[in-house]
């Protein structure tokens, strides 16, 4: 019977909650090169991310801000730590692992190591309702540097 | 209000869950998200089963004996489900042409949005008024009808203590009025709308009054003739019958007046290259094959409910619910959203968690087995006028029993600490 695998101490576990609680990136930044807003209309989820592209063509700084769900403020943490010296070619491939993770296509979990934090999220690919959740971030860092949104 | 010990003892342990397969088989489940859909005891199933096994034909237009009796099984529904909603003509009939299947409540109240405004000539400068505790499904369509007619939308709306007053329904309903869609039970709140009120106010303005009994039918029992409502639209689904059956319940003369809302099928007398001409109701609104075994399930979902007494499955659930209230308002980092006391609940309670998103509630709840809905519950218009973004909403039916209340109690007990780790 379809009783969820996850248990609230796998996914919601403290190195998890420490993103909620004590997130590091929550935050307006300034000088951004780029910014570009997420929704998620059903759930109210609401997301501004930013960030500001060095010289070098890396990210120096990615920042996020709004409301939402553990899973996405989370979720956006954990991705605005990941970025921080990526240029967009390496986010933008991040973000397609993400996003291929959380909705189960990754087999070979090794993979996943390139996530770092965010590879803590891989139990969401066995709670559908809570995809668009965990991919609010990365759906908007993504469209932000497919569309070169400037600020 | 609080249970006394002997109403406590009432819900101790349900005395329906065996009846119902899925709660029998899996007692890791607590399922209280009966406002969304309730579950089918065994009977239902089965009918559905026997439907095909033993009468499987297209009824209605047969010659021969399985189509007879399968055009039998749904009559049989139709005049179950009149006498269940009191729809006795004069002579105290079960009104059974008047009772049109369709496949939900939004179907039937699409129907009715997409035929009544030719009936009533809705036009610019007049009203259709509705109350803003509709669920998206008596809302999207009278918004649409004001689109395309000019008519204005108008919203009843309840005072702090979540009730639409006498004041408020004198001064909404007015003699630009037409039509008067309402819900009975608010499917977020769980209050009870003075409906009977409301009717009678919309018939001294010469407006027809529509009523979504989507909560209240399968909770209450519901008599049309004592709330003088002029049409109900209902779900078998949510008193036990399968998914897909809806009923539209309406006044004789509405129904022959409203034109037919789908067309080709079943639903004519004679057809000619340029006319046609529609049969009686409620064939008139039943274009194609229907859901026939539907029909005939929920005709035994009725029968259960019939056979253990809505007055006693309604008494069963008023406890519950107001031990659920009860229980939800002595935690110390929930908040009840609607009123406190928990007998004015019918079925449902909503309420969110200091600080904690009600997806993330419900996720963690779903973890320990327990299903509530989290979200805008289709009433986002209802959410906004709270400043609510999203709740969470518990529901119970007559199967639950105190168990499956102190399990959900429990299972916030984890969300709260998983969120306040030290």
């Amino acid at each position: 019977m379809p009783v969820s695998s996850a248990t609230p101490a796998s996914l919601y576990n403290p190195q998890f909650m420490d993103h909620v609680n004590n997130p590091d990136y929550n935050y307006q930044l300034e000088d951004p090169t780029h910014v570009h807003e997420g929704v998620n209309p059903s759930c109210g989820d609401d997301l501004i991310f930013s960030i500001r592209l060095g010289e070098d063509g890396r990210i120096e700084e990615a920042a996020y801000q709004g409301h939402g769900c553990a899973i996405s403020q989370a979720s956006a943490d954990m991705m605005s730590d990941l970025m921080i010296d990526k240029t967009p070619e390496e986010a933008l491939e991040l973000c397609d692992l993400f996003e291929r993770m959380v909705r189960g296509e990754v087999e070979d979990e090794a993979e996943l190591e390139r996530l770092e934090d965010a590879a803590l999220l891989c139990d969401i690919a066995h709670m559908p309702a809570r995809v668009k959740c965990a991919e609010l971030a990365w759906r908007t860092l993504s469209e932000m540097l497919t569309k070169e949104d400037e600020a | 209000m609080s249970l006394t010990a002997d109403e406590l003892r009432q819900i101790e342990e349900s005395p329906f869950k065996a009846d119902f397969p899925l709660l029998a088989e899996n007692p890791q489940i607590t399922f209280l998200d009966s406002a969304a859909t309730a579950q089918r005891p065994a009977t239902v199933l089965d009918a559905e089963r026997r439907f095909y096994e033993t009468m499987n034909a297209n009824p209605l237009r047969g010659l021969y004996g399985l189509s007879v009796a399968a055009t039998a099984a749904i009559e049989d529904a139709r005049t179950r489900i009149a006498r269940f909603i009191g729809a006795l003509d004069g002579k105290g009939k079960p009104e059974t042409n008047q009772v049109v299947f369709t496949r939900n409540t939004s179907e039937s109240l699409n129907l009715v949005a997409h035929t009544l405004p030719a009936v009533v000539k809705l036009g610019p400068g007049d009203e259709v008024v509705i109350s803003i505790m509709e669920h998206h499904s008596n809302l999207i369509p009278w918004q649409q009808v004001c689109r395309q007619t000019g008519a204005t939308l108008v919203y009843l709306r309840p005072d702090s203590d979540f009730r639409i007053t006498a004041a408020e329904i004198e001064a909404k309903i007015g003699p630009a009025a037409k039509i008067v869609s309402v819900t009975q039970v608010s499917n977020v709140l769980g209050v009870e709308n003075p409906v009977k009120e409301i009717a009678a106010r919309a018939h001294e303005m010469g407006a027809v009054c529509v009523v979504d009994g989507a909560q209240s039918v399968p909770h209450i029992p519901v008599d049309v003739r004592e709330l003088g409502c002029d049409l109900l639209a209902f779900s078998g689904h949510k008193l036990g019958g399968p998914m897909g059956i809806g009923v539209l319940w309406g006044k004789k003369e509405l129904l022959e007046a409203m034109p037919p809302f789908l067309t080709g099928g079943e639903m004519i007398d004679s057809v000619s290259e340029t006319d046609a001409v529609w049969a009686p109701i409620p064939a008139k609104f039943e274009a194609g094959t229907q859901d026939a075994a539907g029909s005939y399930a929920t005709d035994a979902a009725i029968a259960y409910l019939q056979k253990h007494g809505m007055e006693a499955l309604e008494q069963r659930e008023r406890l519950l619910a107001t031990y659920l209230a009860d229980s939800l308002e002595a935690l110390p980092y929930v908040n009840v959203i609607g009123p406190a006391d928990g007998a004015r609940h019918v079925g449902a309670v909503a309420f969110n968690v200091n600080g904690v998103h009600p997806h993330d509630v419900a996720s963690i709840l779903d973890m320990q087995g327990v299903c509530i809905r989290a979200g805008h519950h289709c009433a986002q218009p209802l959410l906004t006028w709270l400043g609510e973004l999203s709740t969470c909403r518990a529901s119970v039916a007559f199967y639950n029993d105190k168990a499956d209340i102190d399990k959900l109690v429990s299972a916030l007990d984890m969300v709260w600490s998983v969120f306040h780790a030290r």
